[in-house]
């Protein structure tokens, strides 16, 4: 890393100003709620999934922008970003659908809960 | 060229040591890897609020009810625009960490001291935001009874479906249990924290009014909570064993006992982080300033720290998704 750096100064502001629409977008969507949004697909509401979407595309910025991984080497960048990458969602997976199974078990049973 | 020359230079001396076949020097590296497992036990976390809440999804606290509070606007409803603002603090000290790194590329010494002091006060100012919304939090506002099966009731208006406090239509009983004054014995004796109405007060209250009706943790498909019936309520009410207000990590009045529990523990090690972010932002600020960085002809510290400070950003990012959005 021998070569002189020249000044990012620039990207960094366009990087905060998408962060900042992003979060007021999430804040505004998530005030007004809109009905149109309120439809189950793959189990979960429309909003939630844009929630989580744009969560991933902030993300994304801080981590590449502000972490600079986007200057790192591949085999580096990579050996950070793939084990989050298929143990995290994999972790979710595996206890959402238990934590669901659990709620089908409490729901159906014929014990009652709330005595 | 560049990358033949590596190739070469590691190839004479792959054991030889001095070589960085990353490509990042070995701090850099190591705060990375730190990062990732650091992740991942906050992932740990927050899966595992998700797997709670997916156990009892139709019962699970409302964030918009809970979070409605805003400095000085005592008694308006602005629900997540104080944690709105948290977010935008917390993104901009990144904002101007980022911009301290960049200007350590740059060897000025002044610019990555006053971007790092800038960071410092946003940091401080986060932490600040976030001991006040523990501190509404753990007061609560309306109060609610805990049923003999640990579920939570609420109480709101029958017309308007909005919350009553207890306070509001409790009816004060004489000749109840007082709170143990340390003017009445220097001894020191444990018991039960006294709410500030008891049970029956509340049971007195709810036949006094007629307005009033109970309203239990189940959501309805629009995912708000159904309201009962005075006969319901009235029903309830006679299984009730402890008034709530507020929060502590055994009950909380806005529902389920996990809720409150996943809150505190979760922004509890998040904000945990930020405060060491901070500590260890300032030990870097100082030695910044004695132009220890600049003898050493290297930034690299600066961009260290700001790894671990943007990682405290990223954490947030999601912790504002999972427990205020979604």
């Amino acid at each position: 890393m021998a070569h002189a750096h020249e000044s990012n100064t620039k990207r960094i502001w366009i990087v905060f100003g998408i962060l900042s629409v992003v979060t007021i977008v999430e804040v505004i969507l998530g005030i007004i709620k809109p009905e149109s949004l309120m439809a189950s697909v793959l189990g979960m509401k429309i909003l939630n999934w844009i929630f989580i979407i744009l969560t991933i595309v902030k993300a994304y910025y801080i981590a590449w922008s502000f972490m600079h991984l986007e200057g790192e080497r591949g085999s580096f960048k990579w050996s950070i970003v793939l084990p989050l990458l298929i143990l995290i969602p994999y972790l979710a997976f595996i206890l959402l659908v238990e934590g669901n199974y659990i709620y089908d078990v409490y729901s159906e049973s014929f014990v009652s809960w709330d005595f | 060229m560049e990358a033949t020359v590596n190739t070469q230079t590691e190839e004479e001396n792959v054991w030889g040591g001095g070589n960085q076949p990353l490509g990042a020097s070995y701090g850099k590296m190591m705060m990375w890897f730190f990062i990732v497992s650091d992740a991942l036990t906050f992932s740990g976390f927050l899966v595992a609020y998700g797997f709670s809440r997916y156990k009892f999804i139709d019962s699970w606290p409302i964030a918009d009810e809970v979070f409605t509070h805003f400095p000085f606007l005592h008694g308006v409803e602005a629900p997540m625009y104080y944690v709105a603002l948290m977010t935008f603090i917390l993104i901009f000290s990144s904002v101007t960490m980022v911009l301290a790194v960049d200007a350590g590329h740059q060897m000025k010494q002044k610019k990555v001291a006053w971007y790092m002091l800038f960071t410092i006060i946003g940091g401080l100012v986060f932490v600040g935001s976030q001991a006040w919304e523990w501190a509404t939090f753990i007061r609560g506002d309306y109060g609610a009874v805990e049923l003999r099966s640990g579920r939570i009731l609420q109480f709101v208006d029958a017309q308007t479906g909005k919350r009553i406090a207890l306070d509001e239509f409790a009816q004060p009983i004489e000749d109840e249990r007082v709170v143990h004054l340390e003017r009445n014995g220097v001894w020191y004796q444990s018991g039960e924290g006294l709410p500030s109405y008891t049970v029956n007060e509340i049971k007195a209250g709810f036949m006094a009014n007629e307005n009033v009706v109970g309203r239990a943790e189940k959501l309805n498909e629009d995912g708000e909570k159904i309201m009962l019936s005075r006969e319901e309520t009235a029903e309830r009410l006679e299984s009730a064993v402890h008034v709530v207000e507020g929060a502590n990590l055994v009950r909380n009045e806005y529902g389920n006992r996990l809720f409150a529990d996943f809150f505190f523990f979760i922004t509890g090690f998040h904000g945990f982080h930020v405060f060491s972010g901070v500590v260890i932002n300032v030990i870097i600020f100082f030695n910044v300033i004695l132009g220890t960085y600049d003898r050493r002809k290297n930034y690299e510290m600066v961009e260290k720290v700001g790894l671990y400070w943007h990682f405290v950003d990223l954490v947030w990012v999601f912790v504002f998704t999972f427990f205020y959005l979604v």
